[in-house]
């Protein structure tokens, strides 16, 4: 070995040794919890309050399945004590590299800063038989979109409660306390919005991606199809002419919308159907105001309805 | 396993909810206290249901009924790490399927386990597979002069069939293989071991890999927006296969201004990269460097820079005594805009990357230059349309460069299969013109792979 290029690469792993010694940080006193979606993260801040700070890596208004693996959410996942993910699949297409190039270990699947908050929740449709991308793009572990029941919220939040109390020992009753008013306050809100959407039970609804089945099934909705053909597979001419035909047969009267689907083909079925298309939040931090768990009921609560309220 | 406990959990549910009723028999009005209690208790059942879920991704698949192909690989690395503290909760009396499907422990039953049966425990550990084809029709003249670089291809191609075996290979580094199968036979085309769990943030690969020179070089076929490679990669950076060898890459985060990513990556290779490097001697090793910037702008807009160094021995030394070295620059700047709210919709891309080659040989030193800039937009949820310029010297002859130019429309008809259709303009150092329009039917199966950044 010989020449210009050695020394150079000596040089070069020589600094970067040399400034990652400077770089060590001292330990931070806060649990630094990364979590892969705003959901994730509202509940974690409800258990963890002042002893953790969060940060979630997708947007609450963007499509979680689609989520960009930018470098600069690695800036992120290289100081995160833990990583919460919805799990099922969600995120494959974009948090496996990120987790391998955070070069942080703590956060590697099967280190204990990893969890998959999904092992706490009810998960509907788990496909049985055979599965194929025939299907779509099919979550063969079950449907992800699981927060959308606040009893599964309320799972979740324990979860992590758990998680962080192993984490922080010192904090665990802190933790613990805190599960148990967030357990009370989400019971109490529970009541109002099963009340306030008592009187719709059983209503058809139609939604653009299969993402509402929990929150239909919690509130005894009932989904009768979707604008989407098949999962992750864009609307078709033949697929939105059966539909309509589907929702006028069943006299269904409301389209939800994700907030990151474009709003063409709902409108047209709206205008031949006579439904209403509403862009409903599937995620806290869909809308500015919606900041935290008990908002992104409520603002979907009220849209609901308002929605079957008009439609009578 | 799974059926039976979810049964029994039933079985207590009712009767612990029976037993209620009759103790309550008194205030059978007390009714909140009962739906309070069989809450609870589903609670518990769906807490069960959860540790089953991630007792069956990392071990057997617990029933006997056919399970997808494609759930207990993909879903082996992502739950790996719940596995529960506790040990899970056992039915007193085993099924007969369980006993039949092999899955009381072999130490236990004194018995082999079962290899190749309906729920055979070797298939919750594959790693994720993944296929990918990549089919190229071509149409159009081009006689390229006997110098050029160029990559022909015939009127049709299986061009690339590429195999992925991924997976967590245990808590400190995950194992990644892609092996091409093209017309001329086999190709490890990556392989390597990369150490996630390295102190002070370390990330370490060791084995065959592309190396991290600028960002074409990095990238499969499949994930390049065109359906050849720019002229200046064939030029002067080893074409298809680019520099790809054997040898040792470490990376890091640096410490940088906040909202700054800064990543270097040093790497040391045999030596054998195509025609770029060549080694005769172990001593010929080739070495990598990578500096990367990169920074959000806006939350949809962001800018990605990069500077690379590459230096090894080239084909002279084969021929001749004497050391012959190559040394490469490169500069690589990438601008993406893509909107969160309608992500799937619209995006854009342009990317630029300047290269420079220095090449010693007889009777002199070779100094030449190549670049290409391009644009990718896509204008609807399946609709991308992109173009590309292309310059380039070439390695050998710095006085001969050639010119080009592509224009690419890609229809998606899912994530998993793309069509392509380029129309390529070169004009060769020796005054000679070629147009061309290629067809390009890119399809993926098995496991969902990561989407390129």
């Amino acid at each position: 070995m010989s020449g210009i290029g050695d020394r150079f690469l000596a040089v070069f792993i020589g600094t970067v040794l040399l400034i990652s010694i400077l770089a060590t940080q001292a330990a931070a006193k806060k649990l630094n919890v990364v979590t892969a979606t705003t959901d994730m993260a509202a509940l974690a801040q409800e258990v963890g309050g002042d002893r953790i700070t969060v940060e979630s890596i997708a947007k609450g208004y963007q499509d979680p399945h689609f989520v960009e693996a930018k470098p600069s959410f690695l800036l992120k996942l290289q100081k995160a004590d833990l990583l919460i993910i919805v799990g099922l699949q969600l995120e494959i297409g974009w948090l496996p590299p990120l987790i391998t190039q955070s070069g942080n270990p703590r956060i590697q699947v099967s280190a204990p800063g990893y969890l998959d908050a999904s092992q706490f929740a009810e998960i509907l449709e788990i496909p049985t038989g055979v599965v194929t991308r025939a299907m779509g793009d099919v979550h063969p572990l079950g449907n992800p979109h699981y927060w959308l029941d606040p009893d599964n919220g309320r799972r979740v939040a324990r979860g992590i409660a758990q998680k962080l109390g192993e984490l922080d020992p010192a904090d665990n009753a802190y933790f613990q306390e805190r599960f148990q008013d967030f357990d009370k306050r989400l019971t109490a809100a529970e009541q109002k919005w099963d009340a306030e959407m008592a009187p719709y039970h059983g209503r058809k609804l139609v939604t653009y991606h299969n993402s509402f089945t929990n929150f239909a099934k919690h509130f005894h909705l009932n989904v009768i199809g979707y604008v989407e053909p098949r999962p992750g597979i864009p609307p078709t001419p033949s697929h939105t002419i059966e539909l309509i035909g589907l929702m006028k047969r069943e006299n269904c009267k409301l389209v939800l919308v994700e907030p990151y689907f474009d709003l063409k083909t709902p409108n047209s079925i709206g205008a031949a159907t006579g439904a209403k298309v509403v862009v409903y939040l599937p995620s806290v931090g869909g809308e500015k105001q919606v900041t935290n768990y008990f908002d992104l009921f409520d603002y979907d609560i009220a849209l609901l309805t308002k929605a079957f309220e008009s439609a009578q | 396993m799974y059926k039976t406990i979810l049964a029994l959990a039933a079985v207590i549910l009712f009767s612990i909810s029976l037993w209620g009723q009759q103790a309550n028999a008194p205030n059978a009005n007390d009714q909140a206290a009962l739906e309070q209690r069989i809450r609870d208790l589903e609670d518990r059942v769906i807490a069960l249901e959860g540790k089953l879920r991630t007792l069956e991704s990392t071990r057997a698949p617990s029933s006997p009924q056919p399970r997808p192909a494609t759930e207990a690989p993909a879903s082996a690395p992502q739950t790996a790490a719940q596995v529960p503290a506790n040990p899970p909760i056992i039915p007193a009396q085993p099924s007969p399927n369980e006993t039949q499907a092999g899955l009381a422990s072999p130490a236990e039953a004194g018995q082999l386990p079962v290899y190749g049966g309906a729920s055979a425990a070797s298939k919750a550990l594959n790693p994720d597979v993944s296929v990918i084809g990549d089919f190229i029709g071509a149409a159009g003249g081009n006689s390229p002069p006997p110098l050029a670089t160029l990559q022909p291809f015939p009127a049709f191609q299986m061009h690339e069939s590429e195999i992925g075996l991924q997976a967590i290979i245990d808590p400190y580094a995950r194992g990644d293989f892609f092996l091409s199968f093209g017309e001329g036979g086999v190709n490890l085309e990556e392989g390597y071991i990369t150490f996630t769990a390295l102190p002070a943030g370390f990330v370490a690969k060791v084995g065959k890999m592309r190396s991290a020179f600028g960002k074409v070089n990095m990238m499969h076929n499949h994930v390049l927006p065109w359906v050849d490679r720019p002229l200046v990669t064939t030029n002067l950076v080893g074409g298809e296969d680019g520099i790809d060898d054997a040898g040792v890459s470490v990376e890091r985060i640096l410490p940088a201004p906040k909202g700054i990513f800064l990543e270097a990556t040093g790497q040391v290779f045999r030596g054998d990269s195509d025609d770029v490097f060549q080694q005769v001697q172990r001593s010929d090793v080739s070495t990598v460097e990578h500096l990367r910037a990169y920074r959000d702008i806006t939350e949809s807009t962001n800018l990605d820079l990069g500077v690379s160094y590459a230096r090894g021995h080239n084909d002279g030394t084969i021929t001749l005594p004497g050391d012959f070295i190559t040394q490469l620059y490169g500069i690589d700047a990438t601008l993406r805009w893509k909107p969160l709210r309608r992500s799937i919709y619209h995006s854009f891309v342009a990317r630029s990357e300047f290269i420079w080659s220095q090449r010693q040989q007889l009777p002199s030193e070779q100094r030449t230059f190549g670049f290409y800039t391009s644009a990718d937009y896509q204008f609807g949820r399946r609709w991308f349309a992109g173009g590309r310029f292309d310059w380039s010297d070439r390695s050998h002859f710095a006085n001969l460069t050639d010119k080009g130019a592509a224009a690419t429309l890609t229809y998606w008809p899912s994530e998993f299969s793309q069509v392509r259709g380029e129309y390529r303009f070169t004009h060769y150092a020796e005054n000679r013109d070629s147009n061309e329009l290629f067809m390009q039917l890119i399809f993926s199966l098995g496991a969902h792979g990561a989407h390129p950044f």
